[in-house]
C-alpha cells in the first residue's frame, strides 16, 4: 500500500459523500491508501485572482502545511496531496504556486502564520486522483476491472477547473484525454462531445438558476445527441448543476430526457465490481440504477 | 441597458490612474489587447452581459471608470475560457476580478443569502454557496 495524504473538502463530506466513498474503494483496489489530512479546513473553493490578496491564500496554505506535517510524522509516503474535487484541486494548487513563485506574498504569509508550529516549506505537490491513476498507468486500472463496462456509452465532462487556466490544469486544455483513457480502461465506450469543457454555470447557480439551467441543458443535450447514456464528472458543483437542474430543464424544454451524472470514481468502483460505495448516488442526479442494473453493473 | 457618459476613443490622461489600478490589481497589461474578440466569442455567459468581455477590456484600457457599472463583471463566472483563448496572453478573468474587487472593496455586496428560500438553502451544496459569496460579496 502506498499511503497518500488526502484532502476531502467541504462538499465531499455532505452531498458528494458518494464521491469520497467510491474514491476510497477505487484507491484500495489499486494499492493506494488515501489518508485524510488531520485538522483540514475549507480551501476557500475559489482562488483569489487579485495580485494583492494574501488573506485568502492562508486557508489553502495551512492545509498544505498539514500535509507537510503528515509527511514529517511518517504517516504518508511522499509529498503528494491528493484531491478529488476540481475546485479544491485548483485552489490548493494555485495557492501553492503563489507561495512558491511570489516572494512578496510568501514573506507576508510566513509572517502572518507565526502561531503555527512549523513553517510551510513549499514542497507539497497538489495532485488530482486522476493524475495519480495516470501515473500508475491505465494498464493497472484495466487489470482491476471485474465487470467491463461493455457497450456503456459514457461522456466525460471536464468543466473548467480541472483544465484551466493554462499551466494549472491537469491535462491538455484544448484536447484533454485523461478521463477518456479512464473510461477506455474500464471497457466503456467514450462519447466525445464539443461541450465537455464548457462551464456549467458554476457559482452563478445560487442567484441565476434559470441561466445555469440553460447552460446545463446545452451541455447535457449535446452529450445525448452524440449518444451518451451517462456523464461522469470530477466536481461536486458540476454534478449539482448538471444533475439538479434537470427538473427545471424538463419544465422548460418538453421532450428533454433525463440523463444520470455520476462521479468518475463511482464508475470505476462499478467496473471493479465493488458497487457504488456506501453512500450511493447523490441526491442531485436522475437515478442511474435502472441503466446500471440493465447492464448488470450493480449486482454483486 | 447602461449608457456610458464618455464613449470617446481617445485616451484622456485624467483616466490614467484608473487604468493603472486595474493593471496593478489584475497583474495584466491591458495594452496588449487588440480587440480580436476571441474572449467574447468563447464566453458562455454573454447572453446575460450588457457589455461583451472584449468591450470591458477596451473600456479599462481607456481608463473609463464607468465600466464598473457594467453587469458583465458580475455575470463572469471565472471559467477561464477567455484566458485560454486570448492570443495576446491576457488573463481576462483576472481583469474581471480586479474590476469586481474595486467595487467590493467599497463594502458592496452584489448578492445576499437572504434572497434565498429555505428550500434553496437546504439543497445548495456548500461548494456553491461559499464560492458565490467569495466572488460576489465584500
Amino acid at each position: 500500500m502506498i499511503r497518500l495524504a488526502y484532502y476531502p473538502g467541504c462538499t465531499l463530506k455532505d452531498q458528494a459523500k458518494g464521491f469520497e466513498d467510491s474514491a476510497h474503494l477505487v484507491a484500495g483496489a489499486l494499492g493506494l491508501e488515501l489518508v485524510e489530512l488531520q485538522r483540514w479546513t475549507c480551501c476557500g473553493t475559489v482562488h483569489s485572482l487579485a495580485t494583492d490578496d494574501v488573506m485568502h491564500q492562508l486557508a489553502p496554505i495551512r492545509n498544505l502545511l498539514r500535509a507537510q506535517e503528515m509527511k514529517g510524522e511518517g504517516l504518508v509516503d511522499d509529498d503528494r496531496l491528493v484531491t478529488l474535487c476540481a475546485m479544491c484541486y485548483n485552489t490548493l494548487k494555485r495557492a501553492n504556486s503563489v507561495f512558491q513563485e511570489d516572494e512578496e506574498r510568501r514573506e507576508k504569509i510566513v509572517e502572518i502564520m507565526t502561531k503555527e508550529e512549523h513553517q510551510y516549506q513549499g514542497r507539497v505537490k497538489v495532485v488530482h486522483l486522476l493524475e495519480v491513476l495516470r501515473g500508475l498507468g491505465w494498464q493497472r486500472v484495466r487489470e482491476a476491472v471485474k465487470k467491463p463496462l461493455e457497450g456503456l456509452r459514457v461522456a466525460p465532462y471536464y468543466g473548467c477547473l480541472l483544465l484551466r487556466p493554462r499551466g494549472v490544469g491537469l491535462d491538455d486544455t484544448d484536447n484533454p484525454t485523461i478521463m477518456e483513457n479512464m473510461v477506455q480502461a474500464l471497457g466503456g465506450e467514450v462519447v466525445d462531445f464539443p461541450y465537455k469543457q464548457k462551464c456549467c454555470g458554476s457559482y452563478q447557480t445560487v442567484h441565476m438558476p434559470e441561466t445555469v439551467s440553460e447552460l446545463a441543458h446545452r451541455i447535457l443535450s449535446q452529450a445525448q445527441e452524440m449518444g451518451a447514456e451517462l456523464l461522469v464528472t470530477a466536481c461536486p458543483l458540476c454534478e449539482y448543476n448538471l444533475g439538479r437542474m434537470q427538473d427545471r430543464i424538463a419544465r422548460r424544454h418538453p421532450g428533454f430526457q433525463p440523463i444520470p451524472v455520476i462521479y468518475f470514481t463511482q464508475l470505476m468502483a462499478l467496473a471493479f465490481g465493488l458497487g457504488p460505495g456506501e453512500a450511493g448516488f447523490s441526491p442531485n442526479t436522475p437515478d442511474p440504477t435502472p441503466l446500471l442494473e440493465e447492464r448488470g453493473l450493480l449486482e454483486g | 441597458m447602461l449608457t456610458f457618459k464618455s464613449q470617446q476613443l481617445g485616451f484622456n490622461p485624467d483616466q490614467r490612474s484608473f487604468k493603472e489600478r486595474v493593471e496593478e490589481l489584475s497583474g495584466e497589461n491591458l495594452d496588449l489587447c487588440f480587440q480580436c474578440g476571441a474572449c467574447s466569442g468563447g464566453c458562455p455567459m454573454t447572453q446575460e452581459m450588457d457589455l461583451l468581455p472584449s468591450k470591458v477590456i477596451r473600456m479599462a484600457q481607456l481608463g473609463l471608470e464607468e465600466v464598473l457599472e457594467s453587469t458583465t463583471i458580475w455575470t463572469c463566472m471565472t471559467c477561464f475560457s477567455c484566458e485560454v483563448r486570448c492570443p495576446r496572453g491576457i488573463d481576462v478573468a483576472n481583469v474581471m476580478e480586479a474590476l469586481r474587487q474595486l467595487v467590493l472593496r467599497r463594502k458592496y455586496n452584489r448578492v445576499s443569502l437572504d434572497e434565498l428560500s429555505p428550500e434553496e438553502l437546504r439543497t445548495l451544496p456548500q461548494i456553491a454557496l461559499i464560492s458565490n459569496q467569495r466572488k460576489l460579496t465584500a
